[in-house]
């Protein structure tokens, strides 16, 4: 029953507009297609394609340079609504686009796709540019994965965090040598540097909060092993999953926030066990030296170099280099997020976003998911708060409780037109809403329910109770019935 | 091709939750609560850390009065291992630990003021461990001597908890008189049960302890904190081993099991996916490129620079006003309904059979 529409512009530089079109431009085109998420559930997708030819404006930033700054020409005269798609035809022998790649994603909303003569190999491509920027089949699927209960899903659908109205991110320095070891890292400076820009873009997504800790004589969990042949100590891809447990429980997960805590642990190694690298299943060294888990963070070894002369004093003074942990940090939430970039085909060339962390086109991807993701997560819960009240009649429903759950009926309905008629971002805030309200009703703490009688129990407490008092009472009712019999009878005996 | 078969038989969790309650109280009840520390300290030694252990103790053995090693409990005689330890953290204690308290936390409906270490925060990737014991009988467990938790509202909490997608798997081990009563009426997926006694079976303990005085475990739970000593974080035990552990030669009692519910077989189950913690880690492939050159932007965060007088403590509550609140006066009803009719009928009853005559007696 859910729909979602993706408003579409295909926009033809001159020279690239196929020869078998079957309208002249500009037309409009519709392309749906059914997503089905298991048996029962599936979820369309339409496709509002606006098929038109250059303006002068976009015929002057086509003829820039190179596709990345034809694309930052081309960025204030598109279309900016969050969900919509731009996507540009130039001419086979363009050369905006390198021999080889046949399409450019940029950092914004649009792509620079090179023209195949038929109508049909280019909508097989454009098909080929939505799957990258807009949502997949897949990506729909695994984020109602939870409503279909599937034990196969992808790498993605498990690595990315469950949407939720907020975060909370947490940057952890571990020492474990203090005295080998001062250690310096202006986290402050990093964040609003690096961190910032990246929440900033995800603002939309959901509130963030930042934390900071530095934690001293805080150990892994495993002991590396030391290799003669590189001398250095490794940490080998199987042990990896027994690190995080001793240190998680220093963490202090924080006691205020009820939100998911994302974790990001920098760990200097003592002096006795650097250098540390992390080696992958082929045994070869991690070139970030870091790794990470899904929904819980990642951890990050941070080398520091052996002084050049032994009689160095203790401790050495070390100042972190938060441009290169950033950078690792940061990609570990892109791919906690689920934004990975592994799946795309080769002729295709992504833009990198930049110190925004990620393009626009991902945030839809992400709003897209959460979107959906909320809906399902709301229509379940009302579902199963209405099969609750059916079996246990007797619970009493506040009026604020009531109110709560007519509020978020109200939102989700107006979440699915939104998105049928294209409107991302209101059909996304509909969706937080009735999710918030949904949650509220249902974990009303007034629900609960402690009023199972079995049959037994109440024949045990009830009759020593009421047996004792009916017997009178009914054998004075017998009495009457009897008298009045006896009465109704007389008349006829006297005379 | 094998990546997917290794995938399809390990589990799906990404964290690690255990609920662990004892729910008998007094001194003689002694071996409820080590029982409950025993498996809480292996738990927490396989790797689960406080944050995601609910702990539930009905009465303090530690302290007690009547303690003569206080801040011990033991578990084994002579003894040899202390299972309260430097470090445990209790979340519900003593008259905290209530049918309500637990059902609370199993559904999730707890009021907003509750703090997060007393709260069950699973996601539908958290695999929980929940372990009870106590005195109980046919369909029912014993909450402080003065209410009971039956297997059916049990098992209405476990679909609550399945209907959002509070678990992914879920291990429920009970150690009680007719521990197999409690599992018999679960019907959500994914869960998997076991209990120290058949139906009509008591669980018996194992042995007193003639310097303390009491019985310091349970049998079952003595042969399971033996079986989980050898556990450690990476080992591939399986579920298999765990239904074996305490036969009827050991136990006097039969343990049985329960795992039609379950979809993976047990043979594939780890003993580490319920009772550790071992989280599924990727390395990280990929940075993202920074651009070291950006001018430090001015921080959002606005500086305080007014001094702001400490608050006190006594300031923060309006102890006056609690003090001198006078009791809410409860608006009076007329007795209605069942009781009503039910005077009525026997008033009526009465002067029927008395006559109405009699009505200058009442008044």
């Amino acid at each position: 029953q859910v729909q979602l529409a993706v408003p579409m512009a295909v926009v033809f530089a001159p020279g690239s507009v196929p020869a078998d079109l079957p309208r002249p431009l500009p037309f409009r085109d519709v392309q749906e297609m059914e997503i089905s998420v298991n048996l029962r559930a599936s979820v369309t997708s339409r496709y509002e394609i606006r098929y038109r030819s250059t303006t002068a404006q976009e015929e002057a930033a086509l003829a820039a340079a190179t596709a990345r700054e034809a694309d930052a020409a081309l960025y204030p005269l598109q279309d900016t609504t969050l969900g919509s798609l731009t996507m540009y035809v130039v001419p086979e022998t363009s050369s905006l686009l390198p021999q080889g790649l046949n399409v450019y994603v940029g950092k914004h909303r649009s792509a620079l796709v090179r023209a195949v003569g038929s109508l049909a190999g280019l909508q097989a491509r454009l098909q080929g540019v939505t799957q990258v920027m807009s949502f997949t089949a897949s990506s729909i699927a695994a984020a109602l994965s939870e409503r279909a209960p599937d034990g196969r899903l992808s790498p993605d659908a498990r690595r990315s965090l469950k949407s939720s109205l907020g975060y909370e991110i947490t940057f952890s320095l571990l020492n474990p040598d203090p005295k080998s070891h001062s250690v310096d890292w202006d986290i402050e400076g990093a964040v609003n540097r690096f961190v910032k820009p990246v929440l900033d873009k995800l603002s939309l997504v959901a509130n963030f909060s930042v934390d900071s800790q530095i934690l001293y004589y805080a150990v892994l969990g495993v002991t590396p092993r030391y290799d003669k042949e590189s001398s250095s100590f490794l940490l080998s891809a199987h042990s990896l999953p027994h690190v995080i447990n001793p240190v998680e429980a220093r963490l202090g997960s924080s006691a205020a926030s009820l939100y998911p805590v994302l974790n990001f642990l920098l760990y200097v190694p003592e002096r006795s066990h650097s250098p540390l690298y992390i080696q992958d299943k082929d045994g070869a060294p991690v070139s970030t030296n870091a790794f990470h888990s899904p929904r819980w963070g990642g951890i990050m070894v941070y080398n520091v170099e052996a002084p050049a002369s032994p009689q160095a004093s203790l401790p050495l003074h070390v100042d972190v280099d938060m441009a290169r942990v950033m950078e690792v940090f940061l990609a570990q939430l892109r791919l906690l997020f689920g934004l990975s970039r592994e799946e795309v085909p080769p002729e295709f060339l992504l833009e990198s976003p930049g110190n925004e962390g990620l393009a626009d086109w991902e945030l839809d991807h992400l709003l897209w998911a959460h979107t959906v993701e909320n809906i399902a997560t709301v229509s379940t819960t009302l579902t199963s708060l209405a099969q609750l009240l059916d079996k246990i009649g007797n619970i009493v429903i506040k009026d604020d409780v009531a109110s709560e759950v007519y509020r978020a009926v109200a939102s989700v309905q107006s979440a699915v037109t939104e998105l049928s008629l294209g409107h991302l971002l209101a059909a996304f805030q509909a969706s937080k809403e009735a999710v918030t309200s949904s949650e509220k009703a249902f974990f009303d703490p007034s629900l609960l329910h402690l009023l199972y009688f079995p049959d037994d129990q109440k024949f045990a407490i009830y009759i020593p109770l009421f047996l004792p008092m009916a017997v009178p009472i009914l054998l004075s009712l017998a009495k009457i019935v009897r008298e009045s019999r006896l009465r109704k009878k007389e008349p006829t005996k006297m005379d | 091709f094998q990546d997917q078969a290794e995938q399809f038989f390990r589990s799906g969790h990404t964290n690690n939750w255990a609920v662990l309650v004892c729910t008998s109280r007094f001194w003689f009840n002694y071996r409820h609560v080590a029982n409950t520390l025993s498996v809480y300290r292996s738990v927490k030694r396989l790797g689960i850390p406080d944050s995601h252990i609910v702990l539930m103790l009905a009465d303090d053995m530690a302290c007690n009065p009547r303690n003569p090693k206080p801040a011990t409990v033991f578990s084994h005689k002579n003894m040899e291992l202390n299972v309260y330890g430097d470090d445990v953290e209790v979340d519900y204690r003593s008259y905290e630990v209530t049918v309500e308290n637990f059902l609370r936390v199993l559904t999730g409906r707890i009021p907003p003021s509750t703090p997060r270490s007393k709260r069950l925060l699973s996601d539908d990737r958290s695999n929980i461990l929940i372990y009870m014991t106590g005195h109980g009988g046919n369909g029912f467990l014993k909450f402080q001597d003065s209410e009971e938790i039956t297997n059916v509202e049990l098992a209405d909490a476990f679909e609550q908890m399945w209907q959002k997608r509070r678990y992914n798997e879920l291990l429920f081990i009970i150690d009680t008189c007719q521990g197999a009563s409690m599992y018999e009426r679960f019907y959500s997926p994914n869960i998997m049960a076991l209990a120290s006694s058949q139906v009509g079976e008591d669980s018996l303990s194992h042995q007193p302890d003639l310097g303390i005085g009491v019985h310091l475990m349970d049998r079952y739970t003595f042969y399971v904190l033996e079986f989980l000593e050898e556990i450690h974080p990476a080992s591939q035990t399986n579920m298999n081993d765990l239904f074996q552990v305490c036969p009827k030669s050991l136990c006097v009692s039969t343990p049985g099991h329960r795992t039609d519910l379950f979809q993976r077989d047990p043979q594939n189950v780890l003993i580490t996916d319920f009772f550790g913690s071992v989280r599924k880690v990727e390395i990280t492939a990929e940075t993202l490129s920074l651009d070291r050159h950006v001018p430090g932007l001015e921080s959002k965060f606005p500086e305080e620079e007014m001094a702001t007088e400490p608050l006190k403590y006594a300031e923060q509550l309006p102890v006056a006003q609690i003090i001198h609140q006078k009791p809410k006066q409860k608006d009076w009803h007329p007795p209605g309904g069942f009781i009503l009719g039910l005077w009525a009928l026997i008033i009526m009853v009465f002067f029927k059979t008395y006559g109405i005559k009699h009505m200058k007696h009442v008044f």
